[in-house]
């Protein structure tokens, strides 16, 4: 029987696994041409350099022109091209989802594994955090911030920074990122307490490891898996999140994300306008679609549960 | 078990504080003073510091026999919540407009619950058959489409085009005709995520030994599906139904926005873009107690469904 290791699995089978399948890399793809699309629009911006495509303010055409030869998409109420909206609206909500994503995972992996690593007082205190704000319901929690975040600005005169506004992108982040950070918390420090007294953890303290480094250096290494899963997921419902915060009027000001491009939906339809909601609701379909398939893709291969699953049929194949 | 739920009672007590304290930094202390707002651009110094000493925002933070957030708890303990902006009651507030909420939401719920787990079985019993890479294929794009999406294109397609329901809430309409394609759209909309937790649900409790006996026994799949696997599946069912009743209330705020029903939702939206934060403070608070105290009530639906768990020891 050949021997199939744990190492097998972590290192060695599944990201062929994961590559074999063509939905996966097809999935991938398209995520990666939408973020590439998104960085294209910065690097467009930062250079000053401007292709006609990130110009989205620029009136192309009469006002409400439906889908035509000239405006692929059609223009909104302003005569705005709608593709180009819809393809900085990348750019917006895309960062809005991966800065409230960072944020997320910034509170949450240090406070869940200090809770999860140390018992007492840090554990207790983690977890009565947890409970009060799964306690709130998650939307009226992220409407609150919003809403008291909406005009205030950070001082940071201290700083040398002086005073940064935090309307419009960075008050929809930090709302998003500080409500969603609960659940990975709770992911980690259950996982650190259990890896914490695996063999590797209990031999790297023989070897007088200090608990920072067992736990920064050994244990965090580990939980890449768990990350990566919940990142996925969360991003999803971060590009969502800011579609509803549009619509209440606490999404992002100035500049078209999807959210507001829906949102506006609401005066159009009336006049029979639909291809701007669509557009933009067919972007945001199409990357959360893929952004799902391959999320679910990743956990099937990296879950625990599935990798012991797998290796019980392997067993019973090799002794056939 | 009245001692088990005596602990769990003092427990939520640091829970119930927590939350306050929460919506205490939220509301007065980052959300700050919002006199400016109420009184108008041109009130005089007099009408604000009357609003403000109405709001009680005069008052210190912290750190006095008086300071606001001694009254905050005060309002919180006793759920006395004074006034919204528009000087009506809180309290009645609630109480007018929840039945909307949970006319909607009732039905909502129990369609999801219904059309989900017999979907689910169904797809966990035929797994990697076609109707279970339908049912997944179903559901990972539902869950995809924005939530906007599907009451903006549910309201004008079926309501406003084709004309098969009133567009709006109307008072003298029948209800059923004005909350049925609210709660069309939200079941629809709810499908996906519902579907997919009862299938792992479901193909978690097939792989088990149980269920195999039972094959072999000769039981019809019928008997096996609804007596022998949803009933020990009963316990995660029962853990989600149960924590989404203290969201009944709440409503829904896009949906009863969009169709104009009065509910809960429309209020929170209301108070939203009016910075109503007395308001939003209630809310928040109400369906926070609301949430622990279902939790509670959870664990003990545990107890009636599986006669294994024993609450003494799991604590």
């Amino acid at each position: 029987m050949k021997k199939v290791t744990d190492n097998n699995f972590i290192n060695g089978q599944q990201p062929q696994l994961l590559l074999k399948r063509p939905l996966t890399i097809l999935c991938l793809a398209i995520i990666s041409s939408y973020f590439l699309l998104a960085a294209f629009v910065y690097v467009a911006e930062l250079t000053r350099w401007n292709p006609r495509f990130t110009q989205w303010d620029k009136k192309v055409g009469a006002e409400y022109e439906s889908p035509n030869g000239k405006n692929i998409l059609g223009t909104d109420y302003l005569g705005r091209s709608v593709l180009r909206k819809t393809i900085y609206g990348a750019k917006v909500s895309l960062t809005v989802a991966l800065f409230a994503s960072f944020i997320g995972i910034i509170i949450a992996v240090p406070l869940g594994a200090l809770a999860g690593f140390y018992h007492g007082i840090v554990d207790d205190i983690v977890v009565w955090l947890c409970t009060t704000l799964t306690s709130i319901p998650y939307i009226l929690l992220i409407l609150a911030f919003a809403l008291v975040l909406k005009d205030k600005s950070l001082d940071l005169t201290w700083l040398g920074l002086g005073q940064i506004p935090l309307a419009g992108i960075p008050a929809v982040c930090i709302a998003l990122g500080f409500t969603g950070w609960v659940g990975i918390c709770r992911l980690v420090r259950a996982e650190v307490i259990k890896q914490k007294q695996l063999d590797y953890a209990r031999t790297a303290r023989s070897f007088g490891c200090s608990n920072f480094r067992i736990l920064f250096r050994h244990i965090l290494p580990n939980l890449y898996h768990i990350l990566i899963v919940s990142f996925s997921i969360r991003f999803v419902y971060y590009i969502h999140a800011e579609v509803i915060l549009s619509f209440l009027g606490l999404g992002v000001k100035n500049a078209p994300s999807w959210g507001t491009m829906i949102d506006l939906a609401r005066q159009d339809l009336t006049k029979g306008c639909w291809w701007e909601m669509t557009s933009a609701t067919v972007a945001l379909f199409v990357i959360s679609l893929a952004i799902n398939i391959f999320g679910d893709t990743l956990r099937d291969t990296l879950n625990p549960k599935f990798i012991r699953l797998q290796r019980i049929k392997y067993k019973v194949t090799y002794e056939r | 078990m009245s001692a088990y739920i005596a602990r769990r009672l003092f427990f939520m007590v640091p829970t119930i504080f927590g939350i306050m304290l929460i919506t205490f930094l939220l509301f007065n202390v980052i959300g700050g003073d919002v006199t400016d707002e109420y009184a108008g651009k041109f009130a005089d110094k007099q009408t604000r510091d009357e609003i403000r000493s109405r709001l009680g925002l005069d008052k210190p933070l912290f750190f006095s026999r008086d300071s606001q957030f001694l009254n905050h708890l005060k309002r919180a303990v006793t759920f006395n919540f004074g006034r919204a902006r528009d000087r009506q009651k809180i309290s009645e507030k609630f109480l007018n407009h929840v039945g909307f909420s949970l006319a909607l939401t009732i039905p909502m719920l129990l369609g999801t619950a219904l059309i989900s787990i017999s979907l689910a079985l169904m797809a966990a019993y035929r797994r990697n058959g076609i109707l279970d890479c339908l049912v997944v294929f179903f559901c990972i794009a539902a869950m995809s489409v924005p939530f906007l999406s599907f009451i903006l294109f549910g309201q004008y397609f079926l309501a406003y085009k084709w004309g098969l329901f009133p567009v709006y809430f109307w008072p003298d309409l029948n209800p059923i005709s004005y909350l049925a394609l609210p709660i069309l759209i939200g079941i629809v909309a709810g499908l996906g995520p519902n579907i997919r937790f009862y299938r792992s649900v479901f193909l978690e409790e097939f792989t088990k030994d149980y269920v195999r006996t039972a094959f072999a026994k000769g039981l019809s799949p019928a008997k096996v599906l609804f007596t022998h696997v949803l009933k020990n599946a009963m316990v995660p069912i029962i853990t989600r139904i149960v924590f989404s009743i203290p969201y009944l209330f709440l409503g829904s705020l896009l949906l009863e926005r969009f169709f104009g029903i009065p509910g809960l939702g429309h209020l929170i939206v209301d108070a939203v873009s009016s910075r109503d934060y007395q308001l939003l403070n209630a809310v928040v608070y109400i369906s926070a107690v609301l949430i622990a105290v279902f939790t509670l009530i959870a664990d003990m639906c545990y107890l009636i469904v599986d006669p294994r768990i024993s609450l003494e020891k799991s604590y």
